[in-house]
């Protein structure tokens, strides 16, 4: 069971460009609204049509420009998650599962994914009487009762509360698991995309980047948007001053690194828990004296915006942000200026 | 009071209504799917509306009349539209389907996309889609049309006397026969037609919102628990 995708498509101004792989395993893709996430999952499923490329899934050719294939979406075998799940409002629980099925007789498939999606009880209710939660086991078990292929998720969670958000997560994870073939999960949430991911392509302005393992892309993007999206929230922009030093232009601050820094590095980023503030005079790594502009207080941590010494900073972009737990938090709050240390292997070269 | 006038406009707009419905919602399906050239023929489907009734039983007189393609055909079957009964009709049918056209349409564009591509993801046929879910779903929309389309066609007037013309027992309508009866200062029987009209009028109105709110309680209803 595997996707191979590689399609171009051209909307007004916005270029799509999306190439990957995926096998037996949940693909995420990660993206920022409007980058063309949705669009990817629509040209799979042959909700639109891209210009040119090939879609092919488990050996099967479901688009392929060259050769003038482009199956209906009828014909796809593909189940398609909607965000608002999309069930049929004229119809009952019941019968938004049994959709599909041509022998309307077929009660027991209905019966068992009834009983598998916990709906019991719930067979003669209408989507408009049922809770998200209950709306989401019925399209998931619309969509299983056609035996699909591939799964795709288009972001099913980003209009839900965070506490039914888990609890979709859940289930999501469960069926997901038991399903056993290609799952295709798209969001822009980073969170979600690690909880429910192995592997993970980054997409940006219609371009995916290079697929990685999940823990890989967390612990070491490659890319700006890469860094961004899996929440890296100092970013500066750099001018390579030799094989090992670069100079932080936002911020003002050079680094010298033990490490060769790559021709085409840009940017460079720094988790906000990445940074350590040193109390007394330990010298190691890398020591920046700073300015407490604020102190923002969050649930479990502190958040303070930083801001390097003897740079005359206007913009946000040149403000450093520190995230430390609370109690490790205690002896910083009331001062104004604090030595701030960034490790060497802390930093991300960004292209 | 001579009762056929009630008797042929009930008649005339029950039948136009018939054909207004499918005529409608067949138009509104082919403009919504169609890739070019949507302006243009949605323009001619709204024209009847914007026209003057006359204008537009002029033009109906230029297809059926006893000298075009069609009065010509008919002639030979020894019939004839103009100043038939069949004539209200047309007239009746030609000036209430921008109303059941129009109504279908914004129905139909209104719907859900995803609920609709979810369906073609599902497997089932564009038929199947059409019948089973955009149908059902649209109801409020095209019953509200199809009961604006009775009124208007049950108040036609301008295209129908110039197609069908002012012949008693067969072509007069209430909203002719009022204009007749003004016409010979005859404002008893005037106000008597008036009435009827107002009230067959108000209770489609009335009852195209009863539906309505019924309806949309059971499809559009989106709250959860």
């Amino acid at each position: 069971m595997s996707l191979y995708i590689d399609i171009k498509k051209k909307i007004k101004n916005f270029n799509l460009d999306v190439k990957f792989e995926a096998g037996n395993e949940v693909f995420g893709v990660l993206g920022s609204s409007g980058c063309g996430k949705s669009m990817t999952l629509k040209c799979i499923a042959g909700i639109e049509t891209p210009d040119c490329g090939k879609i092919i899934l488990d050996g099967r050719t479901l688009f392929d420009s060259e050769n003038k294939i482009n199956l209906i979406p009828q014909k796809r075998k593909i189940g398609f998650l909607f965000q608002n799940y999309a069930l049929f409002p004229n119809m009952t629980v019941e019968e938004n599962i049994a959709v599909s099925l041509k022998k309307r007789n077929d009660k027991n498939i209905i019966k068992d994914k009834i009983k598998a999606f916990y709906l019991e009880g719930l067979e003669k209710k209408y989507p408009c009487q049922l809770s998200g939660g209950q709306q989401q086991r019925v399209a998931l078990a619309r969509i299983l009762v056609t035996n699909p292929d591939i799964i795709l998720l288009d972001e099913p969670f980003s209009a839900l509360d965070s506490f039914l958000k888990w609890q979709l997560e859940q289930e999501i994870i469960e069926t997901v698991e038991s399903f056993g073939k290609t799952v295709l999960f798209v969001s822009h949430n980073r969170d979600e995309v690690y909880h429910i991911c192995n592997k993970i392509g980054v997409i940006e302005n219609g371009y995916m980047e290079e697929t990685r393992d999940k823990k890989s892309l967390f612990a070491d993007p490659k890319t700006l948007s890469a860094a961004l999206l899996t929440g890296c929230k100092n970013i500066s922009k750099v001018r390579r001053l030799s094989d090992n030093n670069i100079e932080a232009i936002d911020w003002g601050v050079s680094f010298k690194m033990t490490r060769e820094i790559p021709e085409n590095t840009a940017y460079v980023g720094i988790r906000a828990n990445d940074i350590e503030i040193i109390p007394g005079s330990d010298d190691n790594g890398i020591l920046i004296r700073c300015n407490v502009c604020r102190i923002i207080e969050s649930l479990f941590s502190n958040i303070f915006v930083l801001e390097i010494n003897g740079k005359e900073s206007i913009k946000n972009s040149g403000k450093l942000r520190l995230e430390i737990k609370k109690k490790d938090s205690y002896d910083y709050i009331n001062k104004k200026n604090i030595k701030i240390r960034i490790k060497e292997e802390d930093l991300l070269l960004l292209t | 009071m001579d009762t056929a006038p009630l008797i042929i406009s009930l008649k005339t707009a029950l039948v136009s209504t018939f054909f207004t419905f499918f005529l409608g919602i067949y138009a509104a399906k082919f403009v919504v799917n169609l890739k070019r050239g949507k302006g243009l023929l949605d323009a001619i489907f709204t024209l009847p509306m914007v026209l003057p009734p006359t204008v537009t039983g002029f033009f109906l007189l230029l297809i059926f009349g006893n000298k075009s393609l069609i009065g010509q055909f008919l002639k030979t079957f020894d019939r004839s539209i103009v100043f038939s009964w069949e004539g209200t009709v047309i007239a009746s049918t030609v000036v209430a389907f921008p109303l059941m056209y129009r109504t279908a349409r914004g129905a139909f564009d209104q719907m859900d996309h995803n609920i609709i591509y979810a369906a073609r993801t599902l497997g089932l046929t564009e038929h199947h889609i059409f019948y089973k879910v955009i149908l059902p779903n649209c109801w409020p929309g095209i019953i509200a049309g199809t009961i604006l389309a009775f009124a208007r066609s049950l108040g036609e007037f301008g295209a129908t006397i110039m197609i069908a013309g002012n012949i008693p027992n067969k072509t007069q309508t209430i909203s002719i026969a009022v204009y007749t009866a003004v016409q010979a200062g005859n404002y008893d029987l005037a106000y008597k037609w008036v009435i009827v009209i107002v009230i067959i009028s108000f209770v489609s109105i009335a009852a195209m919102n009863l539906w309505n709110t019924k309806q949309s309680r059971i499809v559009t209803n989106k709250g959860g628990i």
